[in-house]
């Protein structure tokens, strides 16, 4: 048997450096370096999930978290701050309420994780046995409606579809918000299109008659 | 890989006298392999655009550093940058300054973890991920974020316009881009490289690019968003020389500036093998040399690292040939607005790929089992596809974990002998919920799972 377990040194690398960086993001001052210590941290939760063997969770962290949200923060971050936003202080005050609160939360979830018994780890001799699943395409079939690991059951389609109209619509929605608003001048739009098109017909018409 | 290390001795010498050395080493291996091949694949793309260009505008390029073609002028060009001293403009934000060119050479490099260099039961690959697709495009989107960093930190008005160009660009083209790759991954049924391009073995004629006019055109959409979303002309507004200098590394100079290069030739190569594995046989030739010739011995046996090594050969040249074509567009086609950027992106590439998408789901429903556009069958080969991702079942194993599994999926079961009838009849379920999705996509599905 070999001297390291290498899980459990990745676990304690990736988890240091989620943690390390997301006080990283609490202490520094300036909005940008925050928002890359952010980048940091999500990516170190996205190689737990690697660990953990959820390929697809962690691609999705990776491309949703670390990709997506983090390139908008940055657009909003740069686009829209002002110069006190650039340099922030926070005030004790602040730090209090945020360590009460923080802690709280902190203490409810170690409370919960330790008092669940499935949670409860394994032995290293039981987990080197078992035996290595891919997850995504158990997840995909769930998503189309059909449950690998329980065939008796009906699949996760119905929420799957409603997501995704849901995500669509809100798609549809912001192009509606964010399409260019044109100031209309129904004269001048009815002039223009005569110009262009003096008989009204749908421009099939060569432009000189004559020929 | 790690074990093969373990075991390893030379003249009666263990090579790893501890096994965790062993892992060490094959993780250093694996990690080098991979620096080296976007290193050395920068250098030489570099001299081979210079070349090209030189053809296409009709002068010589490079010829004497090297011998007859000046093939050496990439080290001597490195070699002076090594020497060059580092800047650092006066109000840029140090830490992120230093470390932008780091982030977008790491995203760059760790595409190439999930991409496999050849298939079959033991693939070259340095991680098989089971959604490896989807990976490479996740990370190759984060390469972006070391370039808004640089323009960020350098504190000039041309990077920070370049970072913004270039952030706009990459996230817009991610949309048709992903659109694309979802048209293999749905041929397929898989998410997994491997899969994807094993089911392409054989004959030209069973590459997906050739599966229906609708893939033919999604993989030159799929080149179009590829070629924008690595920057490269005539989408490289980021750097645009006319407008912005140099764009987002205008304040970069020597090693650090470097880093960029290779980030983005690195990235150029990623994208396409990743267009080859998707659309173009990926490791299968053309021609099938191995299975004409019968060289496909046992894994482990000396034929069949030879076939390995032919499939190499072939992912690396089609990647090469890529590479090609995007110098070649880069050094013919002037470059674009950002407005026509958008418009190529939103207005054309977006639209083309979702229709293109929508019709291949048809083809594939109405000709499920033809290809090369409807002309021939699927070969037989194609069924023996499995994805494996139940593969611990097939070994042999204790009675102990196999009552564990069994309970696992049944926690009222712990007979193993019902697996069988509750497999059999989940094939039957799921051919009835899934309708005809393809007779072969539902053996590939099925075979040897339950």
């Amino acid at each position: 048997m070999d001297s390291i377990y290498w899980p459990s040194f990745f676990f304690l690398l990736f988890s240091g450096f989620a943690c390390t960086f997301a006080v990283a993001v609490l202490v520094s001052k300036n909005i940008v370096r925050m928002a890359f210590y952010l980048v940091l941290s999500l990516a170190a939760t996205a190689g737990l999930f690697f660990l953990a063997g959820a390929d697809f969770v962690g691609a999705m962290q990776l491309m949703i978290y670390v990709g997506g949200t983090l390139v908008l923060l940055v657009f909003g971050v740069m686009l829209t701050s002002q110069e006190r936003f650039v340099e922030m202080k926070t005030d004790a005050g602040d730090w209090v309420i945020g360590f009460l609160a923080g802690g709280a939360l902190l203490a409810t979830l170690i409370w919960s994780a330790l008092s669940i018994p499935a949670w409860q780890g394994i032995s290293r001799a039981e987990a080197e046995s078992l035996a290595v699943e891919k997850t995504a395409t158990p997840l995909g079939m769930g998503l189309v409606g059909f449950r690998v690991d329980n065939p008796d059951e009906s699949g996760y389609f119905f929420p799957f579809e409603i997501v995704s109209v849901h995500l669509l619509v809100v798609l549809v929605g912001a192009a509606y918000l964010a399409r260019a608003k044109r100031k209309t001048n129904r004269l001048e739009m009815e002039n223009n299109r005569l110009e262009q098109n003096p008989k009204g017909n749908h421009g099939a018409e060569p432009k000189n008659p004559t020929q | 890989m790690a074990q093969f290390l373990s075991e390893l001795s030379i003249f009666g010498f263990r090579v790893c006298p501890w096994p965790w050395l062993a892992y060490v080493i094959a993780g250093i291996l694996h990690i080098a392999l991979i620096i080296n091949l976007v290193a050395v694949g920068a250098l030489i793309f570099i001299w081979l655009e210079r070349k090209i260009s030189g053809r296409i505008q009709d002068r010589l390029g490079p010829t004497r550093v090297g011998g007859k073609f000046g093939w050496l002028q990439t080290l001597a060009d490195g070699l002076k940058l090594l020497t060059k001293e580092d800047l650092m403009p006066n109000g840029a934000d140090g830490l992120l300054f230093k470390i932008a060119p780091y982030v977008s050479f790491c995203a760059a490099i760790s595409a190439f973890i999930a991409i496999p260099f050849a298939g079959g039961a033991y693939p070259w690959i340095a991680q098989h991920l089971n959604a490896g697709v989807f990976f490479v495009l996740a990370v190759l989107g984060l390469e972006v974020f070391g370039v808004i960093l640089a323009g960020y930190s350098s504190a000039s008005k041309w990077s920070l316009f370049g970072a913004m160009r270039e952030a706009a660009q990459v996230v817009s083209y991610e949309v048709p881009l992903g659109m694309c790759v979802v048209v293999p991954v749905m041929l397929a049924g898989s998410m997994d490289m491997i899969v994807i391009g094993d089911m392409q073995s054989g004959w030209f004629t069973n590459w997906l690019v050739f599966h229906d006019p609708f893939t033919f055109i999604t993989f030159w959409v799929f080149f179009t968003c590829a070629t924008a979303s690595v920057n490269r002309a005539p989408f490289d507004l980021a750097e645009a020389e006319s407008e912005l200098v140099a764009g987002f590394h205008t304040e970069y100079s020597g090693l650090r500036w470097s880093f960029f290069f290779m980030a983005e030739y690195g990235s150029m190569f990623s994208v396409s093998i990743l267009a080859s594995i998707l659309f173009l046989g990926g490791w299968h030739g053309p021609v099938p040399v191995t299975s004409l010739l019968g060289i496909s011995g046992e894994t482990g046996s000396f034929a069949w690292f030879f076939a390995q090594l032919l499939g190499l050969g072939n992912v690396l040249l089609k990647g090469t040939l890529g590479v090609c074509i995007m110098m070649w567009i880069r050094w013919t086609l002037p470059r674009l607005r950002i407005d026509q950027v958008m418009t190529t992106c939103l207005k054309y590439c977006t639209p083309i790929a979702a229709v293109m998408f929508l019709g291949a789901t048809c083809w594939h429903y109405a000709y499920p089992n033809k290809n090369f556009f409807g002309l021939t069958n699927y070969p037989e080969s194609v069924y023996e596809i499995s994805e494996g991702w139940e593969g611990a079942q097939q070994k042999p194993k204790t009675e102990e974990t196999e009552n564990k599994i069994a309970g696992y999926r049944n926690k009222n079961t712990t007979d193993k002998n019902k697996i069988g009838p509750r497999g059999q009849r989940s094939i039957l379920i799921s051919t009835a919920q899934l309708g005809r999705r393809g007779e072969h996509s539902i053996l590939v599905f099925n075979r040897e799972r339950y």
